[in-house]
């Protein structure tokens, strides 16, 4: 098991390497839907101002 | 008729439910093939007989590498297409493009300089494939900057569009910059002519893994897609039916 970590050495480099690339997948994730929350409650609030039920 | 047909389907409303419906067919077997490609990129395949398990960060950078580049070619047809024919919704794909192209832009530089630092002994080093990869992310940069630089909607959308169409010659010129240059990179060992320069045992988590961050890509895409389409219509009362709850 510890070889596993140890990845032949190349620790340093492998691990790095794989935590930033996940972190940039659930970051997308998480931006997309918070792109897409945002644009709802945007317009939300622009059906309100035009004194529409919503 | 076919273009009864095709306004349909890039009518606002149309677009914003069938991307709703879709995305999570396309998100679940993207962390299917993700979780797979993971484990047999670090579990189940050989270490290489000359990296050793160094080779191992192949299965995280090719991915990200790819979808730099299959994100801005997404973004620049999508961009053409609502230059030529003022489609809205093009645009409004191509602006969603462009946060997660850089991103994995990013994600591709610094896994390259990970795998660079113990192959090449240098974390960087302005050679021709990984200078003109850098560009790219500056293109995406300069992209996103100009359409926050411009209020209106409908000219941020053709003024970006420009930018990203002009910027696609640098598509053509990060892949084949390994074959037209001498490059510290290695030439491409899946996307060449021949079949590809490795076994099985390496190739499959590879392309569970290329696949699975496409499929990541067009679940993204259009989870931000309809975003950019509810941003683009101001009064439309569909709006009210799809918000409001």
């Amino acid at each position: 098991m510890s070889s596993f970590f140890d990845m032949g050495g190349y620790a340093a480099f492998v691990w790095p390497a794989y935590a930033v690339t996940l972190a940039v997948v659930f970051l997308n994730v998480f931006w997309a839907r918070r792109a897409l929350a945002r644009s709802r409650a945007e317009a939300r609030r622009r059906l309100q101002m035009q004194g529409e039920p919503s | 008729m076919a273009w009864t047909w095709f306004h349909r389907f890039a009518s606002p409303p149309h677009v914003y439910r069938l991307a709703a419906r879709l995305t999570p067919w396309f998100a679940w077997p993207a962390a299917l093939c993700i979780a797979a490609g993971l484990w047999g990129g670090l579990v189940l395949a050989p270490p290489d007989y000359q990296q050793g398990d160094g080779v191992r960060i192949l299965y995280v950078h090719a991915p990200s590498a790819w979808m730099s580049l299959m994100v801005y070619t997404t973004m620049a047809v999508a961009a053409a297409i609502g230059l030529i024919w003022r489609i809205k919704v093009a645009h409004a794909v191509a602006a969603s493009c462009a946060p997660i192209g850089a991103s994995f832009t990013f994600a591709a530089l610094v896994t390259g300089a990970l795998w660079g630092e113990p192959m090449w002994g240098t974390y960087w080093e302005w050679d021709p494939r990984l200078t003109s990869e850098l560009v790219l992310l500056f293109l995406y940069l300069g992209y996103m900057g100009l359409r926050a630089g411009i209020e209106d909607t409908q000219r941020a959308d053709r003024a970006s569009a420009v930018l990203a169409v002009v910027g696609v010659v640098n598509v053509p010129i990060i892949h084949y910059s390994v074959t037209w240059w001498n490059s510290l990179h290695q030439a491409p060992s899946v996307m060449r002519m021949d079949k590809p320069a490795m076994p099985p045992s390496m190739l499959l988590p590879l392309l569970l893994m290329l696949l699975g961050f496409t499929l990541l890509f067009v679940a993204l895409l259009l989870v931000r897609l309809r975003g950019e389409v509810l941003a683009r219509e101001r009064a439309a009362s569909w709006i009210r039916e799809v918000v409001s709850v």
